[in-house]
């Protein structure tokens, strides 16, 4: 093949390729120089462990219930975070409730991600594929996540799949116009033009070119949607159609604690105070990726 | 003129921005009535004197040091009121970017009018009496019916006109002009910079133009300033700054200026002119035949716009073409067309007897290695998330070209032609200067090894004395490769310093084409004529 010709006919010296150096670890080098992302992947890391152990560290079920003693205050002895109205252990049900909240909230960020970002990109990039794509985002807009919620419910029957399901789904359409719009943006701009006439394919352009730059825009919006999700999730179990009790979310806990808010406040603060914690984690993190992998984001500091 | 008094005085003005100075000592004096330039490239601090003087730095920049006196009263101790009283009424200023100073939303004629009222006039037929005056007389035509108008109405020249017109609301004694044209083509530089001269020549006013054309600085002022780093280099005559520069970055500075060298005799130009490969038997690459290009506009009820109008011409193996023509003319849409980024609409661009457009799969391939582009933003050439290394090896592993190591060893081979250290592979396109981006779009471009290379504009974008470097740059590649240049460009100055032919252009058409003597020393179309006339500095050519 004539391609490839080039190499060998300009008298190339294999050696002096290795002087060029590496770039592997200038991501790992960036996120550690980002004191304020570091706290937060340290205490994302913390959560996850948390919630991946709780079965190990929870020193009761979550649903175990101890008539003898509710509205315990923390620091209680036996009971390190108090307990709540029907004297079930608030550290437990904190381990376990943090697990299924990040899960819907991870699931449900996978999902806008996964399905939303390739959309986007597809419909920003293809014109004919835009007409498609939009109306369809235009559709699925129509449909608050409430009724796509219920619906599901009543199709399988109401779990913490389907709560996540339905909160990824109604997310689909705001990522699909970010990354559209990213993607609009960034098709027009001259590295895309050359790329064209390296005779890249489309497809190429769109994955090499395109995504790298408009990953910034994508982390961003992934991080506004993990504590909505995280937040919607305790809305839907709150009307019965996400997780089942006696299973802890802090979305259930939060709901529960409500009614006995003046008489131990406590057990609405703390799982309020683990959304708040995951949350942070989550956007700390996310700002310091976005850093990481925008590259005029260095300079400007 | 009494031109003995001062109007400005700064005296050893040192402005930082955070930690450091970056105006070091800063010493000149404006007479009245004197029009004096300041010649720097960007990040000489230039623009930074100007927003000192206004008392308008960005951010976080102050003045540490030094004085300026203005008509006797001392600015740097003047109280924000009373630098809005002076800003408008005794120093007036025309603004670089016609497009974005402008209210989009406003109308013309109020904002001149806006200016006229915080300048203290009153009354509203008055006021509207002296707006449209003030457009007529920074030139605007049948002011009365484009006072209503807003800024989308207006080109960029009439528009740089209306920021003329607001300056001089206030009927200030000092004139600061920032690079009030280089947003502008050539012939309507020369119009508006004639305009303004009158203008103030006609008022008494003082001018302090800022400017990156030493040329231009020398057309226009009784003084030059040149500045670098912060720092005053030398201060003179334009006969002296251009004639016999005293410091050897002045020196650097005229001997790159390209519109300096523009207008040479003659017999200069045969031993100065570029050596046309004597290759065997010269072939023609590259072949427009009757390229037309009609663009659809949709504002306009489906009206037709022709931006490019049969337009033909040929250029032959490892020479150097350039197309010049001013915005709108249809040059570039050229270039998306013979790259294959557009469909002509009738006509063709053949490389070696082939069309991209026309063909596919394997041919189209084999066309697109032998042409490639160099574009004029090296900011936006670049994908911003790629490395050096990755950027310039793109192209080869599109086509599939060897392994990684063999890749590797290719891109260190173009660094090193394109004269940028290794060590740079890893780097991104942001922590590059703008002449090294470049250097690395060049690289990237030659990557393939093709034969010709289509740059688009490529050293508008620079400050003169990088441009003058990418340019030797350019000429040496072609020298050891045997490349062909397609040059597409605005700056009429810079053709004469690189190419053989010359394709003039204006609105879509072809005016004159031929060698670069011909059409420089023997120019036959008017607008050819024109164009030459406006190149700045040519009564100081050496």
């Amino acid at each position: 093949m004539a391609v490839n010709e080039i190499l060998p006919k300009s008298g190339l010296d294999i050696e002096d390729g290795l002087v060029l150096g590496s770039s592997r670890g200038r991501l790992w080098r960036s996120l550690r120089g980002n004191k304020l992302g570091l706290f937060g992947g340290v205490l994302l890391v913390i959560v996850v462990l948390l919630a991946i152990l709780a079965p190990i560290l929870a020193p009761y079920g979550p649903a175990e219930v101890h008539f003898a003693t509710p509205f315990q205050k923390p620091g209680t002895v036996g009971f390190l975070l108090g307990t709540d109205d029907l004297g079930r252990d608030v550290f437990s049900r904190m381990l376990f409730g943090m697990r299924a909240s990040l899960q819907v909230g991870v699931l449900c960020v996978l999902l806008a991600v996964g399905v939303g970002a390739p959309l986007g990109l597809l419909a920003g990039y293809w014109k004919w594929l835009d007409a498609i794509i939009s109306r369809l985002t235009d559709v699925t807009l129509a449909f608050p996540f409430l009724i796509i919620a219920v619906g599901l419910a009543a199709i399988s029957g109401p779990s913490l799949q389907n709560a996540a399901i339905a909160l990824g789904v109604a997310y689909i359409p705001t990522m699909i116009r970010i990354v559209r719009g990213e993607t609009l943006r960034i098709k027009e701009s001259d590295f895309v033009l050359s790329a064209k006439t390296m005779d890249a394919s489309g497809l190429r352009i769109v994955f090499t070119h395109v995504l790298p730059n408009a990953a910034s825009a994508i982390i961003v919006q992934a991080t506004v949607i993990m504590p909505v999700a995280v937040i919607g999730e305790a809305l839907l179990s709150f009307l019965g159609l996400g997780i089942q009790p006696p299973t802890p979310s802090l979305g259930i806990m939060l709901s529960d604690a409500q009614q006995y808010m003046f008489r131990s406040p406590t057990a609405a603060i703390i799982p309020g105070l683990g959304i708040a914690v995951i949350c942070l984690a989550f956007n700390l993190f996310g700002d310091a990726l976005r850093d990481a992998f925008d590259p005029t984001a260095s300079s400007r500091k | 003129m009494d031109s003995g008094q001062p109007i400005l005085e700064v005296k050893d003005l040192e402005v930082s921005f955070g930690e450091g100075p970056v105006l070091h000592g800063v010493n000149f004096t404006i007479r009245r009535g004197e029009r004096v330039a300041i010649v720097g490239q960007s990040g000489s601090g230039k623009s930074t004197t100007v927003g000192a003087i206004l008392g308008l730095l960005p951010g976080n920049g102050r003045i540490t040091g030094g004085s300026i006196t203005l008509d006797g009263a001392d600015l740097g101790g003047a109280s924000e009121k009373q630098l809005r009283h002076i800003r408008g009424r005794q120093i007036g200023l025309v603004p670089q970017d016609p497009m974005s100073n402008l209210n989009p939303v406003m109308k013309v004629g109020a904002q001149i009018a806006d200016a006229l009222a915080a300048n203290g006039h009153q009354g509203r037929d008055n006021i509207r009496q002296r707006a449209v005056n003030l457009m007529t007389e920074a030139g605007i035509p049948d002011a009365g019916r484009r006072y209503g108008q807003f800024p989308h109405e207006f080109s960029g020249g009439m528009r740089q006109r209306v920021l003329i017109a607001i300056s001089l609301a206030g009927e200030p004694e000092l004139l600061i002009a920032d690079e009030p044209t280089s947003a502008l083509d050539v012939t309507v530089q020369r119009q508006i910079l004639d305009h303004l001269q009158t203008l103030v020549d006609a008022r008494g006013t003082s001018l302090l133009f800022i400017t990156h054309d030493l040329g231009l600085a020398a057309d226009r002022t009784d003084r030059i300033i040149v500045m670098a780093n912060g720092h005053i280099v030398e201060v003179g005559t334009p006969e002296q700054i251009l004639l016999n520069p005293q410091e050897e970055y002045t020196q650097q500075l005229v001997a790159a200026a390209p519109s300096l060298l523009a207008t040479v005799t003659g017999e200069e130009l045969a031993g100065a002119s570029l050596p046309v490969e004597s290759k065997a038997a010269s072939t023609t690459i590259l072949e427009v035949r009757g390229l037309v290009k009609e663009f659809t506009l949709r504002s306009q009820h489906g009206k037709k716009f022709l931006a490019v109008d049969n337009v033909s011409f040929s250029v032959e193996r490892g020479t150097t073409t350039a197309v010049v023509g001013e915005s709108g003319s249809g040059k570039t849409t050229i270039a998306r067309m013979i790259l294959g980024l557009e469909q002509a609409t009738s006509g063709e661009a053949l490389i070696d007897g082939k069309s991209i457009t026309a063909s596919d799969g394997a041919v189209r391939r084999a066309l697109r290695r032998k042409v490639q582009p160099v574009f004029q933003d090296p900011y936006g050439s670049l994908n911003p998330t790629f490395s050096i290394e990755r950027l310039i090896d793109e192209p080869l592993r599109v086509f599939k070209v060897g392994n990684a190591a063999s890749r590797r060893a290719r891109v260190a081979q173009l660094l090193d032609q394109v004269a940028l250290p290794r060590t740079m592979a890893q780097r991104r396109p942001n922590e590059l200067s703008g002449g090294q981006r470049q250097r690395v779009a060049i690289a990237r471009a030659l990557a393939l090894e093709p034969e010709m290379l289509i740059c688009d504009e490529a050293v508008s974008a620079l400050d003169v004395l990088v441009q003058d470097q990418i340019l030797d740059l350019l000429a040496e590649l072609q020298n050891r490769l045997g490349l062909t240049y397609l040059f597409i460009t605005h700056d009429l100055a810079v053709v004469r310093q690189i190419a053989h032919q010359v394709v003039v252009m204006k609105a879509g058409k072809v005016v004159e084409d031929g060698s670069v003597e011909k059409v420089f020393m023997a120019p036959e179309a008017d607008y050819t004529k024109e164009l030459l006339g406006a190149i700045p500095g040519a009564s100081f050519a050496r």
